[in-house]
């Protein structure tokens, strides 16, 4: 199981995967946007995405659960 | 002279506006949203209306929130300084539709440069150079690749309605063709609510060198000299210096005219920029694209003419003369502009956070146009600026001696800063020589 957590304070702007994918390693999950920068968010390793935890909109801070991986 | 004005603006911009109107005696109006309630150009405008939640969407953005702010204190004009609505036609319709002043050229010249594809056209048929580009907007991969085949790699590709450096990249071949068109396309819709492309040769060793002019109230057009802003990380500017040290006097020369062409060709009003690119091989340069608004780095210009362009923008939106002799201005010394962002210095990603120390430089020649102050919040929904250290020379040794000193005082704690990386540039053999070009950053970063 793999946990995937937000690396900075940011909004959620795009949620690209849907729980239940299937995913690889370097995926695309969603896209965080901070201060006019856009920030892709990626899976590390792969399999399905049991979790999301964030929608878009939500603030999540630096260290916040986006994604569970199984 | 006007009598009041809001500006729609938000942090540093909208503080050096609203000093130079109540500098003039301008009633001046401030909006702001919930999260910049404690930002110093709130507290130092006349009257702050708040207008919204933090998104600018919900706030800075939303027209008829600014319009009724703008009814609710009687404000006569309004300035919208840069970003946000400055550029928007449909904004600066909807302020004139309500009998108030537009600081601002004509809503026709901003739509006008605001289609890159069509200024590039109306440039080339009054004769100001413009690269090999396209002429109607790419809307589909394989028309992209088509156009880019015509033109000849590397190809730049770039939102049409576009601004700020957002959304572009440069391709070298075809293989990289497909992505950059579909990424430039999802920018455009997301960023700029449209999605045409444009395709242009991509210079390499350019410096981006821009022409300031101001279109007068009796319809002449000036120009006051140029800014060098080549150094860049992400296609957004990070440092600028005037005069360019990489032009020469007779190019200098065929610059500025051809960018009052530009503005006589749109019927130009007020304070605009003609950006283009120098390539530095050819010793030429080409059309870029026009901004029909104030831009960032404007301080380097006034601080070398002496003359303060928001006042001039005030001017000319009340039909008056400017203050000043357009035959003879006289550019002295050398001026450089440091963007203090809010973000690491390393990587250069974005650093928010609660300001908990904050001493400007102070001492000859500099000029800091700060947007916080100790104990504001840096929140992520606007860009990373923080202030604009700005200093002025006698000549380019002496304006960057002092800017490496300025940089060395100006403390701030909380967000991370790229004050640091300042330092390294002004270190830097490279633009201490003055001889570079707009991959700069990357090569100090490889």
């Amino acid at each position: 199981m793999a946990e995937v957590r937000a690396e900075m304070v940011a909004n959620v702007w795009k949620v690209v995967a849907a729980e239940g994918d299937e995913v690889s390693d370097g995926d695309t999950l969603v896209i965080l946007e901070s201060m006019k920068m856009e920030i892709p968010v990626l899976a590390e390793g792969s399999g399905r995405l049991a979790r999301l935890h964030v929608a878009e909109g939500d603030v999540v801070q630096e260290g916040d659960l986006i994604a569970v991986i199984e | 002279m006007l009598n009041s004005v809001l500006v729609a603006n938000r942090g540093e911009i909208a503080r050096r506006i609203l000093a130079t109107a109540r500098r003039l005696g301008i009633r001046a109006v401030a909006v702001y949203s919930e999260a910049d309630a404690d930002l110093p150009f709130v507290a130092e405008a006349d009257e702050a209306v708040p207008i919204g939640p933090p998104p600018p969407g919900q706030s800075y953005l939303d027209s008829g929130a600014v319009l009724a702010a703008a009814r609710r204190t009687g404000a006569a004009a309004i300035h919208p300084g840069y970003g946000f609505l400055a550029e928007n036609p449909g904004f600066a319709r909807q302020v004139l539709a309500e009998g108030l002043i537009w600081v601002g050229p004509p809503p026709e010249a901003i739509e006008q440069m605001g289609d890159k594809i069509n200024a590039r056209n109306l440039m080339a048929r009054v004769g100001v150079p413009v690269s090999a580009g396209t002429t109607e907007p790419v809307t589909t991969a394989a028309a992209a690749v088509a156009e880019a085949a015509r033109i000849g790699y590397p190809v730049m590709v770039k939102a049409a309605a576009g601004g700020g450096g957002i959304g572009m990249s440069a391709v070298t071949g075809p293989d990289g063709l497909a992505a950059a068109f579909e990424t430039a396309r999802t920018r455009a819709e997301r960023f700029f609510g449209d999605p045409a492309i444009l395709l242009e040769r991509y210079v390499e060793r350019a410096r981006h060198v821009e022409v300031q002019i101001l279109g007068l109230a009796d319809d002449r057009v000036v120009a006051l000299g140029e800014r060098d802003c080549s150094v860049q990380r992400r296609h957004q500017k990070v440092a600028e210096e005037t005069p360019s040290p990489g032009v020469g006097e007779a190019l200098r020369g065929r610059m500025l005219a051809a960018a009052v062409r530009a503005g006589e060709a749109v019927g130009y009003r007020g304070a605009g920029t003609v950006e283009c690119l120098v390539d530095t091989g050819a010793g030429d340069f080409i059309f870029l694209e026009m901004n029909t608004r104030l831009q960032v780095e404007h301080p380097v210009t006034e601080l070398v003419t002496g003359i303060d362009l928001v006042e001039q923008q005030f001017r000319i939106a009340a039909g008056e003369p400017v203050s000043f002799a357009p035959d003879q201005v006289r550019p002295r010394g050398h001026a450089v502009e440091l963007r203090v962002y809010a973000e690491d210095p390393v990587r250069f990603l974005p650093s928010p956070g609660t300001i908990t120390r904050w001493e400007e430089p102070t001492g000859p020649g500099v000029r800091v146009d700060a947007g916080y102050k100790a104990g504001n919040k840096v929140t992520t929904f606007y860009d990373p600026l923080l202030a604009k250290l700005c200093v002025h020379g006698r000549d380019r040794d002496e304006a960057l001696a002092r800017a490496r000193e300025a940089v060395a005082a100006f403390r701030i704690a909380g967000p991370r800063t790229n004050l640091p990386f300042h330092a390294e540039l002004l270190a830097s053999a490279e633009f201490r020589s003055g001889d570079y070009d707009t991959s700069i950053i990357a090569r100090l970063r490889s």
